[in-house]
Parts: C-alpha cells; sequence; structure tokens
C-alpha cells in the first residue's frame, strides 16, 4: 500500500524542487504568501501558548508542526467553499479569513469565537471527534445542489479515522458524488496513542479505496506539495469528481494541548529533531534561498507586521466587555422557551440580589 | 377522541386519513409548499419508508428531494445537519426510535447547539421524525420510547402527536420551526383509526397540550400512544361517577405549564401515564411543574403509571410492561380515595 499511495513530496527537504512541473507554478507571489502565513500561524501559536501559560486564556490546543498542512490547504480554498475545522485547525481558518480576536475568544472560552466574519463558511471547530465528517458532506452536497461550484474542506487527524463518522461521512459522500475534501493531517499522535495503535495499515490514503474515491499521500510539511494537491482535489470536486481523501503527514512538536505533557508518552528528542530537518518553515526557507527570495529586511518586517497584528488582536479581545450571562440563555432557540425565560429570570433576580 | 375539537371556520376540503397517512399527507404538502424541503432516511424512497410514512413521495418529487441513505444514522443525520445550516430543511426519518442512537452524538453535540455556540450565526432547522412504543409485536429495539433521552438534550424540541389531524399540523409546524425537532410518532396509532384531516397546509402550535375530556375530580396526563389507555381509562371511570380531566400533551418539550397548572389546580388529584421507564422519565417533570405551580392545590400525591425500569422486554412479556387502562383506572382510585 505504501507503494501504491507513496508520500508525494513536491520539494525535499533540502528546499529542492522534486517535481520539476509544479516548477512554473511555485511563483514569487505564491511562495511570499505561503511563507507569511507559515510565519503568522507559527508566531500566532506561539502566542497562544504564551497566554494560556500566563492564564489569559484557557487549555489551548497548538498545532505547532502542522502548519504547512493548514496553511497550504486553506490558501488552496476559493472565497465560496465551506471549511470545517477541529479545535486545532485554526492555522488553518485564520490562513482562510477568520479573524485572530474571534480565535483567542473561542480560547477565553466565549462563543463569540466560533462566529465567522461575515460571508465566510468557517464551521465552529468541532470537538467531538469526527463528527464533522458528514456536516462537511452534507454541507457539500447542499452546494452541489443548489448548482454552485463551491467545495468544502474538512479537517481531521489520525486518531479521528478510528470513529464511525470517519465512515460514515465518506461513505455518504462518495455515495452522492458531494464536492467535499477530506483533508487529514496525520500527525501521528492521537493524545498519546501511536498511529500504530490506531490502525494496523500503512497509510491512511488507503481507506479512500473502500469507498472508491482518490486518496492522496503528501508530505505534510511540504507546503507545495499541500498546497498543489489540495488545489487538484478542490478542482476536482467543483467539476463533478467527487470527494477525495488526502493524508498530510505531518508531526505535532508540542503537547495535544496544554493541559498535556508529552514527555509521559514519547521521546521529545524526535520533535528537536524534526524540527532541524523537516521543519515546514525551514524548508521553504531553504528553497527561497537557493532561488535568491529570501530576503531578511522583507523577513523582519512581515515578523513586525504580524507581532503588531496579533498584539492588536489581544488588545481588542482583552477590552471585549466580560461574557454576558444573558447570552447563555438567549441562543439556545431562535424563541426562548418559558423554562429557560424562567431560569434566566431566576438568575438575573438571585445575581441583583433577590430571593428568586 | 372525537373529532369536533377543533372548530373549522370557513368550509375546507377533508380527507379520512390514519395517523401514517397524516405523516405522509404534512410531508407532501410541506414538499410542494417549499423548495428547501428535503427528506432523508433509509428505504424512504422506492419503498416509502418502513412504515410507508413517505409513500409515493419520491415518485412525485423525485429522488434529490426524497432521498434514500445509505444504512447509517449517524452519517445522514450529521450530513442533514451539513445541509441544515447551507439552506435546507432537511426532515431524516429513524426507522424506530430504537435506532436513534448513533445519531445521539450529532444531534446531542451538533444539531442542538449549533445555534447557541454561534450566537445564532448558525442555525439547523431538521426535523427528524421516529416511530416509537411498544404493542405491535415488534421485534427487540424497535419498541423503544426513550423521549427523555431527548426531553433532557437542551435546544431541540420534542413533539409527540397521538392523532391524525395533529400528526399533520405538528408536523408542518415542526418543519418549518428555526430549531431542530424530534418528532414522535407512535406506531401504535399509525393506523389504529382514521379522522378528518384538512387538506392542504396548517399548523398547530408547538408547545400546547389538547383537552380530551372535561371533568372536576381528577386530572390525566398522557402523550402519543399512551393517550387513548388514559381515555379509555377516564372513560371507565365516568361509569364509576368520576369525572376525569384528560390532557394530551402533544409537546414533551416545552410542556404545556399552564394547561396542566390550571388542571390540577381545579381537581387536586393527578396521574400521569408513561410508557417509557419510570426513572428519570417525563412524568417527573410534570409532577416538577405541578409542585411548582400547585402545592397547595392538591389533596393527594400524584400517581405514576409508567413502564418499568427494565429494558422494553421481547414482545411475548409486553403486554405486561405496557400500561393498561386497568391500571390507570386502579392509580385515579387511588388518587380519589387518598
Amino acid at each position: 500500500m505504501e507503494q501504491q499511495f507513496p508520500m508525494i513530496q513536491v520539494m525535499d527537504y533540502e528546499g529542492c524542487i522534486l517535481m520539476p512541473e509544479y516548477r512554473k507554478k511555485i511563483t514569487k507571489e505564491l511562495v511570499m504568501a505561503c511563507y507569511r502565513h507559515l510565519i503568522r500561524t507559527r508566531m500566532f501559536d506561539r502566542k497562544c501558548v504564551s497566554l494560556q501559560r500566563q492564564g489569559r486564556i484557557g487549555t489551548y490546543a497548538p498545532y505547532e508542526g502542522q502548519e504547512a498542512c493548514q496553511v497550504g490547504s486553506a490558501l488552496a480554498l476559493k472565497e465560496g467553499d465551506w471549511l470545517f475545522p477541529t479545535y486545532r485547525d485554526h492555522g488553518a481558518t485564520m490562513t482562510f479569513g477568520h479573524s485572530l480576536k474571534h480565535i483567542l475568544l473561542y480560547w477565553k472560552g466565549r462563543n463569540e469565537g466560533c462566529i465567522p466574519p461575515n460571508g465566510k463558511k468557517i464551521f465552529p471547530p468541532s470537538v467531538p471527534i469526527a463528527t464533522q465528517l458528514p456536516h462537511a458532506a452534507g454541507a457539500a452536497y447542499a452546494e452541489k445542489r443548489k448548482g454552485t461550484m463551491n467545495a468544502a474542506i474538512v479537517y481531521f487527524g489520525d486518531g479521528a479515522t478510528s470513529e464511525g463518522d470517519f465512515h460514515e461521512g465518506l461513505n455518504f459522500a462518495s455515495v452522492f458524488h458531494a464536492p467535499v475534501v477530506f483533508f487529514n493531517q496525520n500527525n501521528q499522535y492521537a493524545i498519546s496513542v501511536p498511529i500504530t495503535r490506531q490502525m494496523k495499515t500503512k497509510t491512511i490514503a488507503q481507506k479512500a479505496l473502500a469507498y472508491d474515491i482518490e486518496g492522496v499521500r503528501i508530505d505534510g510539511n511540504d507546503i507545495f506539495a499541500v498546497y498543489f494537491e489540495t488545489e487538484k482535489a478542490l478542482e476536482r470536486a467543483r467539476n463533478g469528481g467527487g470527494p477525495t481523501l488526502i493524508e498530510a503527514v505531518t508531526w505535532r512538536y508540542g503537547a495535544h494541548t496544554t493541559a498535556d505533557d508529552p514527555t509521559k508518552y514519547r521521546d521529545q528528542e524526535e520533535s528537536k529533531r524534526r524540527r532541524e530537518t523537516t521543519d515546514p518553515i525551514r524548508r521553504l526557507e531553504r528553497f527561497m534561498k537557493q532561488e535568491g527570495w529570501f530576503d531578511e529586511e522583507w523577513v523582519q518586517n512581515i515578523q513586525d507586521e504580524v507581532t503588531a497584528e496579533i498584539d492588536q488582536a489581544i488588545m481588542e479581545v482583552e477590552r471585549v466587555p466580560e461574557a454576558n450571562p444573558a447570552d447563555m440563555f438567549d441562543y439556545v432557540f431562535a424563541e426562548p422557551t418559558w423554562t429557560i425565560e424562567e431560569q434566566k429570570k431566576a438568575y438575573f433576580a438571585w445575581e441583583r440580589g433577590g430571593t428568586a | 377522541m372525537g373529532t369536533g375539537w377543533y372548530s373549522m371556520t370557513t368550509a375546507v376540503n377533508t380527507k379520512t386519513l390514519t395517523l401514517v397517512q397524516a405523516v405522509n399527507d404534512a410531508l407532501r404538502t410541506m414538499l410542494h409548499e417549499r423548495e428547501d424541503v428535503i427528506l432523508l432516511g433509509e428505504d424512504i424512497g422506492q419503498n416509502g419508508g418502513v412504515f410507508r410514512a413517505t409513500d409515493g413521495l419520491q415518485a412525485e418529487f423525485g429522488e434529490e428531494r426524497v432521498i434514500d441513505t445509505p444504512l447509517s444514522e449517524a452519517g445522514f443525520t450529521g450530513a442533514a445537519i451539513g445541509m441544515a445550516v447551507n439552506g435546507f430543511r432537511p426532515v431524516v426519518e429513524i426507522q424506530f426510535l430504537g435506532f436513534i442512537y448513533p445519531a445521539y452524538e450529532q444531534i446531542m453535540t451538533h444539531a442542538a447547539r449549533i445555534r447557541s455556540r454561534t450566537k445564532g450565526h448558525f442555525t439547523v432547522p431538521m426535523v427528524i421524525r421516529a416511530p416509537y412504543g411498544a404493542g405491535v409485536r415488534a421485534p427487540e429495539i424497535h419498541s423503544d420510547s426513550t423521549e427523555a433521552l431527548f426531553i433532557h438534550m437542551p435546544g431541540i424540541k420534542v413533539v409527540c402527536p397521538s392523532t391524525p389531524y395533529d400528526a399533520k399540523g405538528l408536523l408542518i409546524a415542526a418543519i418549518e420551526d428555526p430549531d431542530p425537532v424530534l418528532f414522535l410518532e407512535p406506531m401504535r396509532c399509525y393506523r389504529a383509526f382514521r379522522e378528518e384531516v384538512p387538506e392542504g397546509k396548517y399548523t398547530i402550535e408547538i408547545g400546547k397540550g389538547k383537552k380530551l375530556r372535561e371533568g372536576d375530580d381528577v386530572t390525566v396526563i398522557a402523550w402519543g400512544a399512551m393517550v387513548p389507555v388514559a381515555v379509555k381509562a377516564a372513560e371507565e371511570a365516568e361509569k364509576k361517577g368520576i369525572h376525569a380531566d384528560v390532557i394530551d400533551l402533544r409537546t414533551l418539550y416545552p410542556l404545556d405549564k399552564d394547561m396542566i397548572a390550571e388542571s390540577v389546580q381545579k381537581t387536586g388529584r393527578t396521574v400521569i401515564v408513561q410508557e417509557a421507564h419510570s426513572t428519570g422519565g417525563l412524568a417527573n417533570d410534570i409532577i416538577a411543574i405541578i409542585n411548582d405551580t400547585s402545592f397547595l392545590y392538591q389533596k393527594a400525591p400524584v400517581e405514576r403509571v409508567s413502564g418499568f425500569d427494565t429494558p422494553v422486554p421481547f414482545f411475548a412479556y409486553e403486554d405486561d410492561y405496557l400500561p393498561t387502562p386497568e391500571r390507570v383506572l386502579r392509580a385515579i382510585d387511588k388518587v380519589i380515595q387518598f
């Protein structure tokens, strides 16, 4: 199966292009956009870990190491497409246009964090594993029924492939030929359980065979492989070619969440080694240096801009008025039921010092 | 349950329908009425559903609007959520309530809370239809009445008609509701009797019960397949000179608190008839409403006639499991004699 689903690399670890057919498409403009988003997502992720350590946001799920998967795939989307993320995919949602302020609000325990900017079809992060796959299949099918050219992308991890909803989502999309891309980030650990305990199959891409859909295995730390293969899958979806399962092989450097200690279940030396060899940003930099596109001053400017953007978002978030408990009651139904109305009234009466 | 409890101010053409035919009529009406209505479920197409609730609809509206899905409750419920947030009004059929459990996660963690999670940015206007209940000699797991699992779930309404007229009006209201609705169809009542049902579109407000009989001595509260049982018991009590108020709740969440309070304040005595398991069941919430609204009016402790805290048994035992008019009558006697 590893022969049938070889891991596609457009660029090797040294930043050399392995697939010359893509050489023309790798424009300076594309590379600069990729690099900028990679830096932006990594800096944001690190800042979030730091904010969590300072108690300024809640438990946080870092994605450091997986930026090429998220940036490359999100850059391949078009304006009207749907994005169904998990809680570790805000690198993708921010690349697709979600606001940093809202992402931070989510990690501050605010439901405003689930609201995308107007016109952006970004679903709230799915917390129960794999449950978002059927949603994406359904939303994509709805686009097809409306006769649009829009597609959907849905993110999930290696652990999610063991869930029933993985099968049900892929099967539904396959039967109904829904324009959806199932984007798997195989970071090889589901919290602490390694992929060898998650499945006996050597690849995740091969699972596509069972649904008679396209299956692709890519180096998820190679942003060109991610971008071009996702773009290809999205085009296939738009043109009636049905769903694709993409397995992007990657690695999360850090913990599952800030509440977890990865040294308990794996040797973190491996993360260190990978930072030096396969890191998505270092690889792109090596390529840029070969091309003579790596300009220290430009990089410094990007970092300064991103720092300012993140600081601005943090400032805005920290100025957001405290959560209004009325919000808890007011959005359960379009019109609150009498039980909720009574509970709300009683709670506010108590809060004001009443006896109700 | 006669007709005549609804008034028709203008001449309306009616059809004489069973409950399952009324469900079919509601679905047909709404498929005509709204382009965004779409049906999904197992065997609902050419086969017309295992109970024929969707009979003829695929032939009339096509495979794109009446969709036979893979055998995949979580999958098609989840896909329907995706369609609902993307502009459709899906009505999914679960063949039997006992088969809904794979979809429970989708309903609990997504359908019922997407509005709340996004402050109304995304909403899930979908209906989940499920035949429920025992008493038809069905195989194992085909007879559950686990409505309490969904009544407990914040963010979804639960509706349970007992008559053809109510079934049609409530199903249309459920389809038009902006939020998810679980629509429970008592399979024991599917073909039990026929009733005059208006043609075309009409709605019955979700959250409103219906008074079937008026009496001052005792309140009997029931829903779904237990309504005929409660009525039969009330008729027997009448022969002994006990006059019962009989309430068909019709909606299980949100309950019709006002109707319950008005009745139990009048009678001071209450019997609740519930097919479901006793512990954690809806009857307990009705007692809580009586406690909250009408404690000082009570002349006797509330009696519950329920299913047992056992799994719904194989059908050889179901007559022992299900509440009967005799058991209800005994409970009526008990609250009267207290």
